[in-house]
């Protein structure tokens, strides 16, 4: 709704435009019946109505073409309209290309909705096993030299739409879509520890968000002076409300809940805390009753976007087959696409593979000659870890499992074109 | 011509040069302020398992039923039976079967977790407006329904931790994380 509103406040300006050129119509049709210029006529030459009419003017932020309002977010919202900024928000990434996801797009898990936080009144707070217990205002955070890194979040829940009884019939985007990559820019957040000094048995992290879920994880030290960063700009430009604003923790490749997102609080301990979300949720129950804890990394995994779910192929003949690839272990070395159900595969042409922890692009030419088929692909990272086949997966949890399904997607083209999501 | 005046001119211009350049082995700005104990003490809501910072009061299940049902009731049900939020009591025996049921009762380890996010976040539409009397008195509700604590046991700073939870070896750390 807030964007429809956004956009109808855009638009206004193109219907006084419309207004100012039927007066210079009106204006030309009284020159030519005055008789200026006789058998005078338009220009013949091609030119569609926007290229014979003066263009929008400036706007302070730029929105997508109105054409292209259809690509939103699909939401999921468990407990309805009870409680309707819980859930997720997921990316269409059927819709999209290369590697960054917009950030008005980008997958958004909220388990209290998005709070409405006044950088000028947020601090961020440094206690527990340190040295010196500090705070940080926004604009001290915004004071430090920062880095700049490209890497995917992804929900650990992302996929369990793949685990449904039968498989949806919905976009790939409703089903794998709570993940996301931006190049995000903060500061490491080991420069911030040290500061605070650090003490030798601090072994793990409490990091705690200021949403009124008060959402917190707890966090090994080790991951914490590797690569965690606290991060305070998305894709140039501020952290997006729904993305943590002012400030998040970053935690490449690992699951996206333990990203804490509106940052207010770490607290160095000598153990895990053991708070909600990494006991009674993100925890991976097994077939035997029990359940694993403390999963972090996102396993390898790869979806082709297009063609995917409820798409439909218009014509036999070339295709390209794209998708995404990512591993929260590093990077991307391989991805095989399959045309014929996993019977054979063929290596696809890599985008970014460079970069450890961040969505990879990966392309194929196909062939389709009119008959029914299964597409998949098969992601490889540089551990030599080979995203599994549905069935093993399966067998590796409870069936009341649903975080980390990296399991492979396959996508079924029918006779007629049609594209659906198929369990193979 | 080289008047002092010129002279301290030429030395304060060297100065400013020598501060502008860049640093290549520079230490982080240090920005950070101190916070006080008491401003830490207002932040500081996570509860470990040993229960360490357990704030003072208490509560026992039949003082919790009346907060339950006031304040939770109409999301979690009846008894904590769940719909349209998450069920709360029952389950126990169920995860390793087909269709595992996780509540506080049947899979959540520690007790001190249901205080530390009862406290923090619900309920949902008013977090953070439960006396500490109030949130030892519904997690002793809740522990009470899946027949952990007796109706009348108070829960507190002392006694919360002591509880074991039916699931509490239920759990397989991955951290470190295993060869995959």
């Amino acid at each position: 709704m807030k964007d429809q509103q956004d956009n109808a406040t855009t638009v206004r300006p193109l219907a006084s435009r419309r207004t100012f050129l039927k007066t210079g119509a009106a204006l030309a049709t009284g020159a030519a019946s005055a008789g200026l210029a006789a058998g005078a006529q338009a220009q013949p030459l091609a030119g569609q109505p926007w290229e014979r009419v003066y263009g929008a003017p400036f706007n302070g932020y730029g929105q997508p073409s109105r054409f292209e309002q259809p690509v939103m977010r699909y939401y999921l919202k468990p407990y309805g309209d009870l409680a309707p900024g819980s859930g997720a928000a997921l990316a269409p990434i059927e819709r999209l290309e290369g590697i960054i996801t917009p950030s008005g797009l980008h997958s958004n898990r909220s388990h209290s909705g998005v709070p409405d936080i006044d950088p000028k009144e947020h601090q961020l707070l440094l206690h527990g096993m340190v040295a010196r217990p500090i705070k940080f205002s926004t604009e001290a955070l915004l004071s430090y030299p920062m880095v700049t890194r490209i890497h995917f979040i992804e929900c650990s829940g992302n996929s369990n739409r793949a685990l449904a009884p039968q498989p949806l019939q919905v976009p790939a985007g409703a089903i794998h879509g709570n993940m996301s990559c931006s190049e995000w820019t903060g500061i490491p957040l080991r420069v911030l520890l040290e500061e605070a000094g650090l003490q030798p048995q601090a072994t793990w992290l409490l990091a705690e968000g200021a949403d009124s879920a008060h959402m917190s994880r707890s966090i090994p030290v080790e991951k914490a002076l590797d690569d965690a960063m606290i991060a305070l700009y998305q894709n140039g430009e501020r952290l997006r409300p729904e993305q943590g604003y002012p400030v998040r923790l970053l935690l490449p490749g690992w699951e996206g809940n333990m990203n804490v997102k509106w940052l207010r609080r770490i607290k160095a301990t000598d153990g895990p805390t053991h708070t909600k979300d990494e006991t009674s949720k993100y925890t991976d129950l097994q077939p035997d009753g029990r359940a694993l804890q403390f999963t972090f990394e996102m396993g390898v995994k790869s979806v082709i976007t297009k063609p995917s779910s409820t798409m439909t192929l218009p014509r036999k003949g070339l295709y390209e087959i794209s998708g995404l690839a990512w591993s929260g272990a590093g990077r991307i070395r391989r991805v095989e696409v399959s045309a014929d159900g996993g019977a054979t595969w063929t290596d696809a042409s890599l985008y970014g593979e460079e970069r450890p922890k961040a969505f990879v692009r990966f392309r194929l030419p196909w062939e389709w000659t009119g008959q029914e088929t299964v597409l998949q692909s098969r992601a490889t990272d540089e551990k030599d870890r080979v995203q599994p086949a549905r069935k093993a997966w399966l067998a590796q949890y409870s069936p009341g499992n649903f975080f980390h399904n990296n399991s492979i997607v396959s996508w079924a083209v029918g006779t007629d074109g049609s594209v659906k999501n198929v369990y193979a | 011509m080289s008047t002092p005046r010129h002279i301290a001119s030429i030395a304060a211009l060297v100065l400013a040069a020598c501060a502008s350049q860049p640093v290549s082995n520079g230490r982080p700005p240090a920005l950070g302020v101190a916070a006080s104990a008491e401003e830490i003490a207002r932040y500081d809501i996570s509860i470990p398992p040993s229960g360490a910072g357990l704030p003072p009061g208490s509560g026992t299940a039949r003082e919790g039923a009346r907060v339950y049902e006031q304040k939770c009731a109409a999301c979690h049900g009846a008894k904590g039976a769940g719909k349209p939020a998450d069920a709360l009591a029952g389950g126990q025996g169920t995860l390793a079967t087909r269709a595992p049921v996780r509540t506080v009762g049947s899979y959540w380890p520690y007790s001190t977790t249901l205080f530390d996010y009862v406290r923090r976040a619900m309920p949902l539409n008013a977090p953070l407006s439960l006396s500490d009397d109030e949130v030892y008195a519904v997690s002793a509700y809740v522990l009470h329904l899946n027949g952990i604590v007796a109706e009348d046991a108070a829960m507190n700073a002392r006694t919360l931790p002591l509880v074991k939870m039916p699931n509490r070896d239920g759990f397989v750390s991955d951290w470190p994380p295993r060869v995959r």
